[in-house]
């Protein structure tokens, strides 16, 4: 056809990047004023096609900016960068459930971006597009190394940065759903942290264990003995269950002192010795949706006044910062926080306590640009399989793991790195 | 797999050193992966204000040899030294220069003479690590780090395709952008010293062009019969690329350096065969036998070598070899005869071709046959022969063996460091817009195009 005579030039800069590094995506070489769908295809380590796509019309001379013209329709509208990669989703006709991780870090995350004539919505495999060209998201940053530990007990994985050191450190906690998932230490390494991703769990069983916290102790001074940390430089990053720990660890723990610590979605309240036995005791506040997906949220309410069904939030030592969803539907992650904030308070350390809330925002927040789920399969192997409702609306929950990510790498900077002193800038 | 914790206490003391406050400096490069021809940031934080520091690049060659770069800088108020914004007080580049670590690099104290930066394998990247150390420092083999990174730099975009070209007896490689094109084509040419060079027909994929790095000195064909190529071979690259289902058949360039020039030209003016869409011309010269063979050709620029001079240093100049410029049209491709839009890219510093020179004969031809309109010509002061891609080290002299020869010579391609850089960085682009203006652009809309670089 002629306009085949006349391809457009598609662009994504850069093409080799960090997963929380932005791109720009550009087309050229448009006839002015052409309708035009901008696709991006991922197909993940389990199998599944992911896709996204936005709809724009180029300018006069023919080109049209991803980060700078607004999108019409799609997966996203308006002016969104880096909608391409938020809203990815399964594409039609996938399974219920799908959740989108990346096991092997070693390995960029590749994603196609195509441009297409006209406003499409579906059926992008069926057509050639115009042009397309391939991106690489990193997890890991040239030079960092990844080095399996299995010692002293421990399962983990630890990243180091690219240099000559020292740095400091975090234990890197992930949730119930378990297993050993390694792409935020690794992508905290790529910013200089030695970071340690610790399994506690393994992935597939509900946990029954008791959890010992003489387990994470011995992680968190696995990371302090390296010879490339700085041992009172290390801190605890948590998500949901790996918050619980981090609470326990920094109001209880003798024999560690994290630097700080960071907790996403956590709670401080779990006076039961697994999940399962929390579930069974709050049978009649599980609650489920229209789409039969578990609402876990109301078991944790009332939050006790009883001390001792709670973590002492007010005994932390270090700086604390709270990352929490207003949307959380597996925990009532703000009314939580709240509680803390209040045993912070009573015992006169405000001065340690950062709250960061997000409307819209749901349980998993990961770090920018991952794909949000509002459910997922969690715990895949129990029979009947059990759909975990997180929380969230896509648009302002990515706006959340952007902020947050920001928020957080700052703090980390800031209790970390520099010596904190009242001139210091966060 | 730990290492024993002696080793630990010197790694803190580093820290400690610096400040009582125990400042331990950030080092990032933004990115850490990019394009040979794409700019980064390297930025140091946490530094204590005014600290004086030195910023260190440092690749280890393919062949084995160690190039470093550095820069003397000291940290604002606020601990901080951006490379993009600040001033470097010595080292191997001076002033606000983002890009120095890379186009100043050059051959660490000791290495062997007259080297030469030139990566082979495309399908890796060049490594480089950057480094801050204490202080302005000139000397680091026996230095401390305060901090290091790993840099990335590639020649292929992800997605681009490397495909070895063995057919009608070719000895070419084809980097075919990702995607469905169909692409335009260019047929990518380098000099004298033959063999089949990849990089700039790499990054030409990078940019949306289906680039055959095509070698016509030392292809297999020559190396079995001793003969060396005619037009046809040629041609029959041409003929490859338009053929191929993936290259737009009407949209094919042709781009020489040095003696890839002088082909390039011949092919442009006289073949019958190749439609060309336009022509990139990097310093060389239209000054040949018309109607003669490669093989002639290539033979004519060797029995001058009465021409040849000998600088103090014993590299050998052949920049005299073609001159003076004939008058016998006998002996110059007739440009005036071109019909395609052509870029001439010369360095006046040249020491190994009268570029320039032949340049303005080039321009001189064209204003009178009528067709200069078609003409674009960039002159670089202080600029050399070897004109490469953007942040390449530039190497004034260097070893050289011509197709032919059994005499490894050094041999001087000219030019001064920094206004050979920018020179290159300069005429990357506008190849880069002129081959998109005249190969992707619609007749109609005066396109302009956002670049990256």
């Amino acid at each position: 056809t002629r306009e085949q005579a006349y391809p457009p030039i598609l662009s994504v800069y850069p093409s080799r990047a960090l997963v929380d590094e932005a791109f720009k995506v550009l087309v050229e070489n448009l006839p002015p004023g052409c309708p035009v769908t901008v696709h991006s295809l991922h197909l993940s380590e389990d199998d599944n096609y992911w896709e996204a796509y936005g709809h724009y019309i180029s300018d006069h001379r023919g080109s049209v900016s991803v980060s700078e013209d607004v999108s019409f329709g799609g997966t996203y509208t308006g002016k969104e960068p880096m909608g391409l990669l938020w809203s990815l989703r399964p594409v039609p006709g996938s399974r219920q459930g799908l959740r989108l991780r990346k096991m092997n870090v070693c390995t960029p995350m590749l994603v196609n971006i195509s441009v297409h004539c006209g406003h499409l919505v579906e059926a992008f495999r069926d057509q050639t597009p115009l042009a397309s060209v391939l991106t690489e998201r990193w997890y890991m940053a040239p030079g960092v190394k990844r080095i399996d530990i299995r010692e002293r007990g421990m399962r983990g994985t630890l990243f180091i940065p690219p240099g000559p050191g020292p740095f400091p450190g975090l234990l890197d906690l992930w949730g119930g759903g378990g297993g050993l998932l390694e792409h935020r230490a690794a992508l905290l390494a790529s910013h200089g942290f030695v970071s340690l991703a610790l399994e506690y769990l393994t992935s597939g069983e509900i946990p029954t264990a008791r959890l010992d916290y003489n387990y994470f102790e011995k992680a968190f001074n696995i990371i302090q003995d390296h010879p490339l940390v700085t041992p009172d430089r290390v801190g605890i990053f948590g998500l949901s269950l790996g918050s619980f720990v981090t609470f326990n660890l920094a109001a209880k723990s003798t024999i560690i002192n994290p630097r700080c610590c960071v907790c996403i979605s956590g709670f401080h309240c779990h006076p039961y010795r697994s999940m399962g036995e929390m579930i069974q005791t709050n049978l009649n506040k599980l609650h489920v949706d229209e789409n039969n997906y578990q609402i876990w949220r109301d078991m944790s309410l009332p939050i006790p006044s009883d001390i001792s069904k709670k973590v002492d939030m007010g005994k932390i030592k270090c700086p604390l910062l709270l990352v929490c969803g207003h949307d959380d539907q597996s925990y009532p992650a703000v009314e939580l926080a709240e509680d803390i904030a209040q045993m912070v308070h009573a015992a006169g350390k405000d001065h340690l306590l950062t709250k960061v809330f997000y409307h819209g925002t749901g349980h998993m927040i990961e770090p920018p640009y991952s794909p949000h789920f509002r459910a997922t399969t969690f715990m895949a192997k129990t029979k009947p399989k059990v759909i975990l409702l997180w929380g969230g609306q896509t648009k302002p929950h990515s706006d959340a793991q952007e902020d947050s990510w920001k928020k957080i790498l700052a703090f980390l900077q800031h209790h970390l790195y520099s010596t904190p002193n009242p001139r210091a800038k966060m | 797999m730990l290492e024993p914790a002696g080793s630990n206490q010197s790694a803190q003391m580093r820290c400690v050193r610096m400040d009582k406050k125990k400042h331990c400096v950030k080092l990032s490069v933004q990115p850490s992966r990019a394009l040979m021809d794409e700019k980064f940031i390297v930025l140091v934080q946490n530094a204590p204000p005014g600290f004086q520091m030195t910023i260190h690049s440092l690749h280890h060659s393919e062949d084995g040899h160690s190039w470093e770069a550095f820069g003397h800088y000291t940290a604002d108020a606020t601990g901080t030294v951006n490379v993009s914004q600040d001033h470097s007080v010595g080292g191997t580049y001076s002033g606000v220069e983002p890009m120095g670590l890379l186009w100043s690099l050059r051959p660490v104290p000791g290495s062997k003479p007259h080297l030469r930066f030139r990566k082979m394998n495309v399908q890796t990247p060049m490594e480089v690590t950057i480094s801050v150390y204490q202080g302005h420092q000139t000397v680091f083999v026996d230095q401390v780090q305060l901090a290091s990174v790993l840099v990335e730099r590639w020649y292929m975009a992800p997605g681009v395709r490397r495909i070895p070209v063995t057919e009608s007896n070719l000895t070419a490689t084809l980097f075919l952008p990702p995607g469905p094109g169909p692409f335009p084509g260019v047929l990518d040419l380098w000099g004298g010293g033959g063999q089949l060079v990849e990089y700039r027909s790499a990054l030409l994929a990078s940019h949306g062009f289906a680039s055959l790095a095509l070698d016509y000195l030392t292809p297999k064909i020559t190396l079995k019969t001793g003969k060396m190529v005619e037009n046809d071979y040629f041609e029959t690259a041409y003929k490859f690329l338009q053929q191929h289902p993936q290259v737009s058949g009407s949209r094919i360039a042709m781009m020489g350096l040095s003696f890839g020039t002088t082909m390039t030209l011949k092919m442009a003016v006289y073949s019958e065969v190749m439609k060309l869409s336009c022509a990139v011309c990097i310093s060389g010269s239209h000054i040949q036998p018309v109607n003669a063979t490669v093989e002639e050709i290539f033979i004519m620029f060797d029995t001058k070598s009465e021409k040849t001079r000998i600088s103090e240093e014993n590299e050998v100049i052949w920049h005299d070899v073609v001159l003076p410029v004939p008058t016998d049209p006998g002996m110059k491709a007739d440009v005036g005869r071109l019909q395609c839009p052509l870029l001439l890219i010369v360095g006046e510093d040249d020491q190994n071709w009268a570029a320039p020179e032949s340049a303005q004969d080039i321009k001189e031809m064209m204003e009178q046959a009528g067709n200069s309109h078609l003409l674009t010509l960039l002159s670089y002061a202080n600029t050399g022969h070897l004109i490469e891609p953007p942040y390449t080290p530039h190497t004034r002299a260097s070893r050289f063996k011509p197709v032919g020869s059994n005499e490894l010579l050094v041999v001087l391609w000219g030019g001064e460091t920094v206004a050979h850089s920018r020179a290159q960085e300069d005429a990357w682009r506008k190849t880069l817009a002129f081959l998109r203006e005249n190969l992707y652009s619609r007749k109609n809309s005066a396109v302009t195009f956002t670049s990256h670089l």
